[in-house]
């Protein structure tokens, strides 16, 4: 079984439509939940508690909207305090080595603005590129982001479709059912669930 | 008995009977009375008749108490207080007598000596009177205001009264008495006009002191360095402005309160307050055991209806009279009534007029012995008037303990109750407004609790601290309790009661410094807030950003040091020890501050921010070492 810690980013939660469902499913799948905004909200991160809790777990998720292309602050903050030279990468920077590392985002516009030719000119992936450098550095395993697309349009069906598919996720990621070789190379994790992850 | 064996034997009085009665909710004031009648004739038998000298000794606690009254009042609040001390005052005194002197005329006491009596006895104890205030904090309220204005106004009474006792006397007794009495003074020889130039040249002679002359010596005084020497200092100046009224043939009181006044708005006001306390309150005791002990209980024994009846008339007039002014004057029903069970006593100045009227002749026979023991038994039955007040007549009347409630509206349920609605709850409760949230609101100040119904708060008038008001604003069904009374010890009694009662509640508390927050967090609350804290470490952070340090660091830099201070106070709670280990408050907070400092300093991570160090960053590029993992880690 492995370790899936949940780093929760979401500075207004309360006005959220579709990460909230999927934060109560998170929150519900055995997942070690962390909810950042709630733990920090004056952006004062703990730094020695927080690298503990990384220690503590095998896999990372981020799960945050979306906003200008990147997550909220908070979680740069974070990634600023926390990922400190020495420990997460240079000499003897270790310690997040052969972690798995994975964005779960949640998007307005549809799959297909976040295309060349679209209205966001690049994939959620290629926007995710300075995430994946960051994990590379550190060693971790990035891995394709968990995407909803088109949050504006989704209605309750479709968002509890979405929700039960993350939970499928995170429920393969504590089984350790996931094909990480395919997991790393693709767009986006759930463009198509069975090719990534085992029954 | 010798002086020691006196000192013994007050002291152990009143060691052992205040502490009782205060327990027993009964006030000071009256321990010591029931101190004193223990050790008086009529009881024990240690104190005779000695018991007088003490009383005028210990009079003099209450020149000391004005002056400490006058010290907190400067003259900018006197002269606002003026209407009330002179409209108010004037006419409580006024209606007092006529009624009082009325009374003792229908009961065939010849007209000269009733008005004597009717003036004695309209009188309010201002020892008594002001302390109840203090102790239940309703100081500040418009009950509290009046009464303070009326017993000032008493206070400056007293010397026309002293003067006009002698020209009420028969001819043969007065006479003598008066002149003997009045030859004592520097002024008896003048003429009238001389004693009225005499008398504003002392009053002046004592502002312009107060001004100019007290704070360059009390200056030099503390520059020695010596403590003691401003203590002396302090009762110097208090015992010659004393000597100085008593020549000139005014009331001492008077003159010391002027003193204070003046002496209110400089900067040795807290010294001065620190050092005369003691004394002021260890006199004020020795005032009250010793009107204990002379209370005449043969007289009482003898004559019981006949005493009984006389302070039942006598506290039903003054009521009567109170209550009829303070509705005249606007008070809202419960403050009149507040003010009217606060004031109906008569006062220590009564034993002075009373011991003063008999020696003019005025009063002969077993009418002043019996006028002692009814005075003092009216001020032993004040604390249960007030009681009577608070527990059985406020819930009925005036504000109501309880909201009203609207027919149609619905009787929400809150999840927050809110205890003590000043400076502090204030802002909880504006906050949680703002966002749309209602609290249920407990208060004690009648004014407040009506301003905030109109504005559509729930609000419950009373003693927050008292349970089954608790029970009524719904504690039992609420979420949250805030409690955020400006008392520290009821705050952790208050969250103790509630622990015990209402489990389910969650604890809030505003705490004063961090003694409070330790026995707060004895108490099982685990949400205590120190009340400066906050402001104090804004300020702290300012002062960094002044000093030029960039404004987010400086703000995270307080904001870290509030999170360990936190922690450390949550930590020290258990480790303080045997608190018998202490000889001292102050011993004891000294200590605690040299482990705080010990802990700041063995805190290197005070400000960890090494994530945006580029120190060791800088020193691995320079060594070629920064290189970037295998790719997929090394885990593959």
């Amino acid at each position: 079984m492995a370790r899936v810690l949940l780093l929760f980013a979401h500075p207004a939660l309360e006005k959220s439509r579709v990460n909230r469902p999927l934060a109560e499913v998170a929150r519900a799948s055995g997942v070690t939940f962390h909810d950042l905004y709630e733990a920090y909200p004056d952006f004062d991160v703990d730094v020695g508690a927080e690298q503990q809790r990384l220690l503590d777990h095998d896999v990372l998720v981020f799960q945050h909207p979306f906003y200008w292309y990147q997550p909220p602050a908070l979680v740069k903050q974070w990634l600023d305090l926390v990922l400190e030279h020495g420990w997460a990468y240079g000499t003897g920077g270790t310690a997040l080595r052969g972690k798995r590392w994975l964005h779960a985002i949640t998007t307005g516009g549809r799959e297909a603005a976040y295309a060349r030719e679209g209205f966001n000119r690049f994939s959620v992936r290629e926007l995710l590129a300075p995430l994946e450098q960051t994990a590379r550095l550190c060693g971790a395993e990035f891995l394709a982001p968990f995407v909803v697309h088109g949050t504006h349009r989704l209605d309750a069906d479709g968002i509890a479709a979405a929700a039960r598919e993350y939970g499928a996720l995170l429920a393969a990621l504590r089984e350790e059912r996931v094909e990480f070789a395919a997991a790393a190379g693709a767009a986006r994790l759930n463009a198509d669930v069975s090719a990534v992850v085992r029954p | 008995m010798t002086f020691l064996d006196q000192a013994f034997v007050y002291l152990s009085a009143a060691v052992v009977a205040v502490p009782v009665a205060r327990r027993l909710g009964l006030g000071s004031v009256l321990g010591y009375l029931i101190a004193g009648a223990a050790i008086g004739p009529y009881a024990l038998g240690f104190v005779g008749a000695e018991g007088q000298d003490v009383l005028h000794f210990a009079e003099f606690g209450v020149v000391m108490m004005l002056f400490l009254v006058g010290l907190e009042l400067e003259p900018a609040t006197l002269w606002r207080l003026r209407t009330p001390i002179l409209g108010l005052g004037g006419a409580q005194v006024a209606l007092c007598a006529a009624a009082l002197g009325g009374l003792a005329w229908l009961l065939g006491i010849e007209p000269r000596a009733a008005l004597a009596i009717g003036l004695t006895l309209a009188m309010s104890s201002t020892a008594i009177v002001l302390q109840s205030f203090a102790e239940k904090g309703l100081s500040k309220t418009a009950a509290g205001q009046s009464a303070f204005a009326v017993l000032l106004f008493q206070d400056i009474a007293v010397i026309p009264m002293l003067a006009l006792f002698p020209l009420l006397a028969p001819r043969q007794h007065g006479g003598s008495a008066a002149e003997a009495e009045h030859a004592a003074t520097w002024v008896g020889h003048l003429p009238a006009w001389g004693q009225t130039l005499a008398v504003l040249v002392a009053v002046a002679a004592v502002v312009a002191a107060g001004r100019f002359l007290v704070a360059p010596a009390l200056r030099a005084i503390a520059r020695t360095g010596l403590r003691e020497m401003f203590t002396a200092a302090a009762l110097l100046l208090v015992i010659g402005i004393a000597l100085l009224m008593q020549k000139v043939g005014l009331s001492p009181a008077l003159g010391t309160f002027l003193a204070g006044v003046v002496l209110a708005t400089s900067e040795y006001r807290h010294e001065l307050e620190s050092d005369i306390e003691p004394f002021k309150g260890l006199l004020l005791g020795l005032f009250f055991i010793a009107v204990g002990a002379s209370i005449d209980f043969a007289l009482v024994a003898a004559r019981p209806a006949f005493v009984a009846g006389l302070v039942a008339a006598l506290l039903l007039a003054k009521l009567l009279v109170l209550l009829a002014l303070g509705r005249g004057f606007g008070l809202a029903t419960d403050q009149a009534l507040l003010f009217a069970f606060a004031l109906p006593q008569v006062g220590e100045f009564a034993f002075v007029l009373l011991a003063f009227a008999t020696r003019l002749g005025l009063l002969s026979g077993e009418l002043p012995a019996a006028l002692s023991a009814a005075v003092a038994l009216s001020m032993a039955a004040t604390p249960l008037l007030f009681l009577a007040c608070e527990r059985l007549l406020l819930p009925r009347l005036g504000t109501r303990e309880s909201a009203p409630r609207e027919a149609d509206a619905v009787d929400e349920e809150h999840a927050v109750v809110i205890a003590g609605f000043g400076r502090f709850g204030q802002s909880v409760g504006r906050l949680l407004r703002a966002q749309g949230l209602g609290a249920t609101v407990l208060d004690n100040d009648s004014d407040r609790v009506e301003l905030l119904r109109r504005l559509g708060f729930k609000v419950f008038y009373g003693d927050a601290s008292r349970l089954d008001l608790l029970h009524a604003a719904g504690a039992a069904r609420a979420k949250l309790l805030v409690l955020a009374l400006d008392a520290p010890e009821r705050v952790v009694e208050m969250a103790r009661e509630a622990r015990r009662h209402f489990p389910q509640l969650t604890i809030l508390a505003r705490a004063e410094d961090r003694e409070d927050a330790y026995q707060l967090l004895d108490a099982g609350v685990t949400h205590v807030y120190r009340e400066t804290l906050d402001a104090s470490l804004r300020m702290g952070a300012d002062v960094l950003r002044l000093l030029g340090v960039r404004a987010y660091h400086a703000q995270r830099a307080a904001r870290t040091f509030l999170r360990h201070d936190e922690e450390s106070v949550r930590r020290m709670a258990p480790l303080r020890g045997d608190r018998a280990e202490y000889w001292s408050y102050a011993r004891e907070r000294i200590e605690d501050l040299e482990r705080v400092l010990q802990r700041d300093r063995e805190q290197p991570e005070l400000s960890r921010d090494a994530g945006w160090d580029a120190e060791s960053l800088r020193e691995d590029a320079n060594r070629g070492t920064l290189t970037a993992p295998p790719a997929g880690g090394e885990a593959r």
